[in-house]
């Protein structure tokens, strides 16, 4: 025995060891395959023997060749062996060689499970360790399903080492076998805040990784990612958790509001850029969702864009990059913040990195205006002369077409100028983009009429100097444009100026190189061209133009009938016997210019690319059916799609019967056009474009501008859209000029004429009108026409599996299996999951009865909201609870006789932690522009059930004093019942202390304070800025004024907009319907109303309000001078309906707009901060308040919160606060405190605003 | 999600290759060389991020890579990944592996390849950050580094018994 082990070791020194190896291949560059073939043979010698060291050092250079591209699967049995050895270090090799060739398919790793079972529960950490390591490689459904259970006791393992690795592994768990998310979820959840930061950060990193697929289940997450985003100070942490938030905005815009200010706080706080980087990236994501709600936010726009560009104006290339990937997100949906960085962007695509010139390019496609398009593409033009022969080139190509046709040729203003920049593309050798350049021609052609003359004229140029493009023809993709160019001169043949010199033109010997297809439509079109020649000729008494136009058709034609090519071949073939056919006509003196040109009759219109896609199969029709009566060919023609590189198809079939009956013809069109008329589904082309070959179309009462064209047509290749610039440029001026000789008439014809396309023009663009009155026919959709199929997800992708509502509570069926024979496990593990469970839902009884209710909940809404009052009243929420419950079990039955018992609820019901959520996000955003005030601890949880109630000063008189009353009612406000139970009792200590006028329970900021970090600070009391307005015993009106102020630049002279927040809450048992609002206007502030209704009419709420609900309702006030406050009397009526009876009721209110919620939340810089004050423009002022009792960040956060301001700095007890008003003045404070005297200093614009601000910040706190 | 971390020298081959997703051999070969092909004719000055390869990937997925003396460090990651952050993870990465190595070079990962990966588990876990603090994870590495010597001082001692 001991000799074979000295054996052993003794051959294990003979071996090669994996540095042998390397050495070995190192030193046989030569014939390296050859050598690790004979390596391999030694490596399958060496698995061959018993010790386990001699197998570990194969399987460790069997992990080196597989790196190097040797498939080494045969040995994975080899591997599971090494694997399973006691020792750590032969251990260790096994795994890492089984990750990284192990993959689903291998079927040793069934073998597997016990081993890899035995090492999570080896009493040595690092043996659990590399286990784990390894499995997250090569996890399998089977192995998932088997492990979950003993992966997740790991979680809760003593050592932070293992319990982070166990929290990371089950994310791939959860992949492979989905059932195990909903057990193991609470576990995950406490992890997120676990003591060790490691396992914190992995816990986070697993939710972020889930949430990314499935944003909606993990909302309810919402609070607690909050919570950690303000007091943990891990970036890795951080950076997930923002980018978390990022995805989960879109979802609830509520939440982005909430988000703002913190993320706007980290923004100037961090030092760390990626940190910054994602911040800005979500406070985008934030401001993209809050878009269409509130206009509000473009303070937080600024900041983001001022930042970005810093980043792109660092040197650092990856921030660089990094900013104009950003700035194309802000683009999308704030296009004007951005577009006034053009400088910097175009500045970039001078950059030598193409990484950055692409994104950049990427930038400009949204920047563009009708202002700018021309400056910008003769920049790229520039850019295409430089970058000869690149790739990037082909980009730039792309990307000027991409620019200059979005959304319909919006902003191209001259599209003479348009084709030329195409005839200038032509110009570029060995692009790959002939065929995008040949179609933006056509489609250019087609659509807008208007320009048609000029791009015939443009077109017959191309084909004369065919020969430029045709240099080269094998990997020339430009010729492609030559296609475009011969079909739409002879499509559009009439506005040819010289149709006999472009007819040789495509005639031309060396056209028969060009490619088949090419041929073919020139062959093609020559023979529309032909049919013009003779029309023009028509009536003519000398005939010998016409004659040559035949005889050099019947001289060149023979050479295309000789074709290779099929097509050609055909088209030349059937055209050169219509030809002979004619000559011999023409010497007898006959008139056939009408026949040949009624073989082209008709007008193409386009058709959007999926029309053909859409047409949605009518009822009762069957397709597979005979169909014994054939639909009339020329009615299905027109409406045939036409793929724009196969227009002139449809037409073969045409000449047929058009001589045939050339009068049939003519009626079917007719009736058919009566058709189209009458049906409206039918989307019409312009009225002209039926007849364009009866009657030139409208285009002489078109004002064309006169332009001499004679120098680009006469110089071929040269460039002449530059010239355009300057022209389009005089015209704008002109027609300014013109303008102002109030030209108004005219100006409303065009602007009427103008069409579709110009419709979502920005404003301020609203005065640069086309040259051409523009015609763009739009794309003809069938009727019916279907939605455009949504991308549906993959189905294979593992994430949908994992799409699973994480809020329901488990059910018995839903443990993780356990294996049965392993007695220890058995006991331990329902324990746990139950002890799961519990995590989850704070108190199981409370799960059980939350189930009941979710069953019965719509149904049963009303009669759980007396219930929940006459609680309320009582102030006995446990009894309650369990009263609740023995009704609700008592109800039950009635509802349920059809259901059945199962325990699992119904997916769609809002849960305890949905509504949480709700009650969370209701919050309005917290005031904390200050590090300090976002890190001050406020409430532990959630706020106290009557603070909402309880008003402002400001309201003071109109105010009930009932706040017992209103307690009541305010619990109602939003549908929170759960958790406010739960956490009654937490709160009530609270309310003590806060059942003033400031608590405001729902605006909480409470949760989104959270502190965490420093506890030894005193908790800042809740603050809110509702008040009421008004109640009776219907309904109740607050208002909220803080942040809703807003201006709208330019808008209006000097006057502002302010919008108002109401919240109407219904307090009866009645329904409440037909509510009007209405405001008594004062010379100052007047209520808006809309268009066409009086001064004095009243606004309908558009809603209703059910017993208990409440809803708000935004109102918009326009404000001459903000410098005093205001106070607006009004009225609410509303006709309050029950079973028996509707009644019609009034209440009074009074609006009080104070001078503080004209300003706004402005971040402002230091060195900004004192150079403003150093201006001198400011008129100064000052006030003490004596007996302040309240530490001073306490107050900081108080004046941030209810007067808007923003801390600049803050140097012991003395601040320095900046805001702003809507209508620009600056208003600076410098706060000092010294023993209970607070002294304010004072600076503004503005001195009637300024002492109005001062009154208002004295009020606050003498009320504290 | 990290797709796959690529460490090859200036030439292209090969010093370590983890692919959290399985690819069989023949494409991660070809991954690996049409990622060296993107990443090696990029200047040194422009910035290190590339949207992905066509093998590797897609629209969601880009390279971000570090280059240095001879070895490129190449990341193939997910939109859920922070860009900054994964060049930092990368600059994490080397300065560990520097102190493991007392002055890493090329060398060392060639003959060492197994430590590498010793190392990177410590980092990345199935394709998800595990650890960035490099104290952390040297601590780790060197306790199993030491629990490996152990035992094979042992083994010696029973076969020369």
């Amino acid at each position: 025995m001991a000799l074979k082990i000295v054996k052993g070791s003794i051959d294990r020194m003979f071996d090669k060891n994996l540095q042998d190896l390397v050495r070995g291949i190192r030193n046989h560059k030569e014939d390296e395959a050859k050598y690790i073939s004979t390596c391999i043979d030694e490596i399958k010698q060496e698995l061959k023997q018993d010790n386990i060291a001699v197998k570990a050092n194969a399987v460790c250079k069997l992990t080196y060749l597989q790196m190097l591209g040797y498939d080494v699967s045969w040995a994975a049995f080899n591997i599971v062996e090494v694997m399973s050895s006691s020792k750590f270090t032969y251990k260790r090799i096994g795994y890492l060689a089984a990750s990284q060739c192990f993959h689903e398919s291998t079927d040793v790793i069934m073998l597997t499970t016990n081993q890899i079972r035995k090492d999570l529960s080896s009493p040595n950490q690092y043996d659990t360790g590399v286990a784990l390591t390894g499995l997250s490689c090569f996890v399998t459904p089977d192995l998932a399903r088997d492990l979950a259970n003993d992966i997740m006791t790991l979680m809760s393992h003593t050592k932070p080492y293992i319990r982070k690795k166990a929290v990371l592994i089950m994310y791939k768990v959860f992949l492979k076998y989905p059932e195990s998310l909903r057990p193991a979820f609470p576990r995950l959840k406490e992890k997120l805040e676990d003591p060790d930061p490691g396992v914190q950060s992995a816990a986070v990193n697993v939710i972020c990784e889930l949430a990314r697929r499935n944003p909606k289940n993990y909302l309810s997450l919402a609070p607690l990612f909050f919570k950690l985003m303000t007091s943990s100070t891990n970036n890795w942490v951080l950076i997930k958790i923002i980018k978390l938030f990022g995805a989960l905005t879109p979802l609830e815009p509520r939440l982005g509001k909430k988000l703002i200010e913190p993320l706007t706080n980290l923004i100037h706080s961090t030092s760390a850029m990626s940190l910054l980087y994602e911040c800005v990236n979500t406070v985008i994501a934030v401001l993209i969702s809050l878009s269409s709600g509130m206009p509000n936010h473009s303070a937080s726009i600024q900041l983001c864009v001022q930042k970005l560009r810093i980043l792109i104006e660092d040197s650092d290339q990856n921030l660089k990059y990094l900013g104009l990937l950003a700035m194309s997100k802000i683009l999308k949906t704030h296009p004007k913040s951005v577009q006034s960085h053009k400088d910097l962007i175009l500045q970039c695509l001078d950059d030598k990195d193409e990484s950055i010139r692409l994104r950049a390019l990427d930038l400009l496609y949204g920047m563009v205006s009708k202002k700018n398009l021309m400056e910008i593409v003769k920049k790229l033009m520039l850019h295409v002369d430089k970058a000869e022969g690149t790739t990037y080139r082909d980009e730039l190509l792309t990307k000027i077409i991409d620019i200059c046709s979005q959304s319909n040729y919006q902003y191209i203003t001259n599209f003479e100028w348009y084709i030329s920049i195409l005839v200038e593309l032509t110009r570029l050798e060995g692009t790959r983009h002939g065929h995008l350049i040949a179609s933006q021609m056509l489609d250019v052609a087609i659509r807008v009429k208007a320009i048609r003359v000029f791009a015939v004229a443009q077109m017959a140029t191309l084909l004369d100097n065919a020969h430029m493009l045709t240099g080269n023809t094998q990997r020339n993709g430009i010729c492609e444009v030559l296609y475009a160019a011969a079909w739409i001169c002879g499509e559009f043949s009439e506005h040819l100026e010289n149709p006999m010199e472009t007819l040789e033109a495509m005639l031309r010997p060396k056209v028969a190189t060009l490619p088949g297809h090419i041929q073919a439509v020139y062959v093609q079109n020559a023979a529309k061209l032909f049919a013009t020649v003779l029309k023009s000729q028509e009536g003519n008494t000398d005939s010998t133009t016409a004659q040559e136009a035949s005889q050099l058709m019947i001289d060149r034609l023979p050479l295309f009938v000789q074709s290779a090519n099929l097509e050609v071949q055909e088209r030349a073939s059937c055209i050169l016997q219509l030809v002979k056919y004619i000559q011999k006509l023409q010497q007898k003196d006959v008139e056939v210019s009408e026949e040949v040109c009624a073989l082209f009759a008709g007008e193409l219109n386009p058709v959007a690319p999926k029309a053909q896609k859409k047409v949605p199969i009518p009822d009762g029709l069957d397709l597979d059916a005979w169909i014994n009566e054939p639909p009339s060919e020329s009615e299905s023609e027109d409406e045939q799609p036409k793929a724009i590189f196969s227009k002139e198809e449809p037409k073969h079939s045409r000449p047929r019967h058009t001589e045939v009956d050339e009068k049939e013809l003519a009626r079917r069109r007719e009736a058919r056009k009566q058709e189209q008329a009458n049906n409206p589904f039918y989307i019409k082309a312009s009225p002209s474009s039926q007849k364009v070959y009866q009657e030139t179309p409208g285009v002489e009462h078109i004002p064309v501008v006169q332009i001499d064209l004679s120098v680009p047509l006469k110089v071929p290749g040269l460039p002449m859209s530059d010239q355009y610039v300057k022209l389009e440029e005089e015209r704008r001026q002109k027609e300014r000029a013109e303008k102002k000789k109030k030209d108004k008439k005219k100006r409303k014809e065009k602007r009427s004429g103008r069409g579709k396309k110009h419709d979502s023009g920005p404003e301020s663009e609203e005065d640069i009108t086309p040259a051409h009155m523009v015609d763009i026919v739009t794309e003809e959709m069938p009727e019916n026409a279907l939605p455009s199929d949504d991308d549906e997800r993959d189905p294979a992708d593992p994430h949908k599996a994992l799409d699973i509502d994480l809020d329901k509570p488990l059910a018995d069926s839903e443990k993780l299996p356990v294996r049965s024979h392993r007695a220890a496990e058995v006991l331990k593990s329902p324990a746990e999951d139950e002890e799961g469970e519990n995590v989850s839902s704070l108190e199981p009884k409370k799960k059980s009865s939350k189930e009941k209710r979710e069953k019965k909940k719509d149904k049963d809404k009303d009669r759980k909201k007396s219930k929940e009052e006459k609680k309320k009243k009582k102030h006995k929420h446990e009894e309650k609870e369990e009263a609740d419950l023995l009704c609700g079990q008592a109800d039950e039955p009635a509802f349920q006789s059809e259901e059945t018992n199962e325990v699992v609820t119904p997916p769609t019901s809002t849960s305890a932690d949905v509504s949480d959520l709700d009650f969370w996000l209701s919050n309005a955003p917290v005031p904390s522009n200050t590090q300090e005030a976002a890190t001050v601890a406020a409430a532990e949880a959630a706020p106290a059930p009557g603070a909402i109630s309880v008003t402002t000063p400001d309201s003071e008189p109109e105010e009930p004093k009932d706040t017992e009353m209103e307690e009541t009612k305010s619990s109602k406000h939003k549908k929170k019942k759960q958790k406010r139970e739960k956490e009654d009792k937490e709160k009530k200590k609270k309310k003590k202390h806060h059942h003033h006028h400031h608590h405001h329970g729902d605006k909480g900021g409470e949760e989104s304070v959270q502190n965490g970090t420093v506890e030894e600070e005193e908790p800042l009391p809740p603050m809110s800025n509702y008040c009421l307005l008004a109640e009776n015993s219907y309904i109740k009106v607050m208002m909220e004024d803080a942040d809703e102020a807003y201006d709208i630049q330019g808008n209006l002279q000097d006057g502002s907009q302010v919008v108002v927040s109401v919240i109407f809450e219904n307090k009866c048992d009645s329904f409440l319907k037909s509510m009007e609002f209405n405001v008594l206007d004062s010379l100052n502030s007047k209520l808006q109303r809309p268009e066409g209704s009086g001064p004095h009419d009243s606004l309908t709420i558009p809603f209703q309000l059910p017993p208990g609900v409440s809803n708000e309702a935004r109102f918009v006030f326009t404000v001459q001078s903000i410098i005093m406050p205001q106070k607006l009397k009004g009225t609410l009526t509303f006709i309050v309906k029950n079973e028996e009876s509707s009644t019609h009721e009034k209440l009074d209110f009074k609006l009080h707009f104070t001078c503080t919620s004209y300003l706004i939340t402005t971040p402002c810089y230091s060195d900004a901060f004192a150079k403003l004050l150093e201006s001198g423009d400011l008129k100064s002022s000052s006030i003490r308040l004596e007996g302040v009792n309240m530490p001073f960040h306490h107050l900081l956060a108080r004046i941030c919160f209810h007067h808007h301001f923003s801390v600049v700095e803050r140097i012991d007890s003395c601040a320095s606060m900046y805001s702003r008003s809507i209508q620009g003045h600056h208003v600076c404070l410098l706060v000092k405190i010294s023993s209970q005297t607070v002294s304010v200093d004072a600076k503004c614009d503005e001195p009637t605003l300024l002492g109005n601000v001062l009154d208002e910040i004295k009020q606050t706190f003498s009320q504290c | 999600m990290i797709k796959a971390i690529l460490i090859f020298n200036n030439h292209g081959k090969p010093r370590l290759s983890k692919f959290y997703e399985h690819f069989n051999e023949d494409i991660e070969q070809q991954i690996i060389r049409e990622t060296f092909h993107l990443v090696s004719k990029r200047d040194e000055n422009v910035c290190n991020f590339l949207e992905g390869g066509m093998l590797i990937g897609g629209s969601d997925y880009k390279l971000i890579y570090r280059h240095y003396a001879t070895l490129y460090f190449v990341f193939c990651v997910d939109s859920s990944e922070s860009e900054l952050g994964i060049l930092d993870l990368i600059q994490v990465f080397v300065e560990t592996l520097d102190k493991c190595f007392e002055n890493v070079c090329e060398l060392d990962l060639i003959f060492h390849v197994d430590k590498v990966h010793h190392i990177l588990a410590e980092m990345v876990m199935g394709g998800m950050v595990l650890e960035t603090n490099m104290n952390e994870i040297i601590t780790q590495v060197d306790l199993q580094n030491k629990m490996e010597k152990s035992e094979l001082l042992l083994a010696d001692k029973c076969s020369f018994a």
